[in-house]
């Protein structure tokens, strides 16, 4: 199961990488960072292959993936 | 387990300041990266502009110097010409460098300095807070073009690579756009290449990259990539537009 790390602090919320998620595993969560933004959570980790599309597309360089 | 896909060491942990969903970060992303894999961090030199990336110095992990508006090609050619051996990259907008630094952009090219331009255009000055640029497309609502971009009052977009390809000192140009992951790793590809050209001592390369703005376009994120995707990519077709390395 590959190990996904979202630095909250850093997400804009711009919803690139959830428009990138070809399995649409990621959402945006209900609370707010400290920037005031409502940051990304991944839905499932199992259902992530570690394709890496989210961390191309994130402006903010947010993501973090491990396998 | 192996860290697959991670910040490159060519970018600091500074946090961005750009909008979100704007296509700068990527961008930077894309530099740091090709600057790691061709290890040349240590001996890198970038310029940066006036504008929304006017903080990238904060962004990037090597040397970065800024130049006054529009000048970066001018500073480029200064810093490669007295130091060689170092690779000298300029990143500018639309603004930056298709308005006032016009006459820096082309002269530069026409030299063929042996220098790598970073163009992201956006068609719009972002900074200021989205006034006409010289690549804003006709019929585009902007505050300085409030009933949208008139030809007969405001002229045409300038498509800078088609511009530059028809000078004989420049070697590599592209264009490449930053709205589907899928574009995303072909202008890192060819981002690849203009920084190869450079250590080759071919010359001059450029690559244009077509970025969303969302807040001035007042688009929603998706709204702005199909912006991108349909008006933009019509008139700033996607591709290689000249590559005399392989000549």
């Amino acid at each position: 199961m590959p190990k996904i790390i979202i630095a909250q602090s850093k997400c804009k919320g711009c919803e690139l990488c959830i428009l990138a998620c070809p399995k649409k595993n990621i959402r945006l969560s209900q609370k707010i960072n400290k920037k005031g933004f409502h940051y990304v959570e991944i839905i499932d980790p199992d259902k992530c292959n570690a394709c890496g599309l989210c961390f191309q597309v994130c402006p903010d360089v947010a993501i973090e993936i491990w396998k | 387990m192996k860290k697959l896909f991670f910040k490159p060491e060519s970018l600091t942990d500074t946090d961005h300041k750009y909008c979100s969903g704007c296509g700068h970060g990527i961008v930077h992303r894309l530099v740091a990266e090709v600057i790691d894999e061709l290890g040349i961090r240590e001996k890198t030199i970038g310029i940066a502009p006036v504008g929304c990336a006017v903080f990238a110095y904060d962004y990037w992990n090597f040397d970065v110097t800024e130049a006054s508006h529009g000048r970066p090609p001018a500073v480029a050619t200064g810093i490669k010409r007295f130091l060689p051996d170092r690779v000298v990259f300029t990143y500018q907008g639309d603004g930056d460098l298709a308005a006032i630094g016009m006459a820096e952009t082309i002269h530069a090219a026409n030299r063929g300095e042996n220098i790598t331009v970073i163009f992201i255009n956006n068609a719009i000055y972002g900074m200021t807070t989205g006034q006409m640029a010289p690549t804003s497309l006709l019929g585009m609502k902007t505050t300085t073009s409030p009933f949208g971009r008139d030809a007969k009052l405001a002229g045409y977009p300038i498509r800078v690579g088609e511009l530059l390809a028809t000078l004989e000192g420049t070697t590599y140009l592209a264009r490449c756009a930053v709205d589907s992951a899928k574009h995303v790793l072909e202008a890192k590809k060819a981002i690849k290449k203009a920084f190869e050209v450079q250590l080759a001592e071919k010359g001059y390369s450029l690559v244009e990259i077509l970025s969303q703005c969302p807040p001035n376009w007042k688009m929603s994120v998706p709204e702005s990539l199909e912006y991108v995707r349909k008006e933009m990519m019509t008139q700033f077709p996607l591709g290689v537009i000249k590559d005399k390395t392989k000549v």
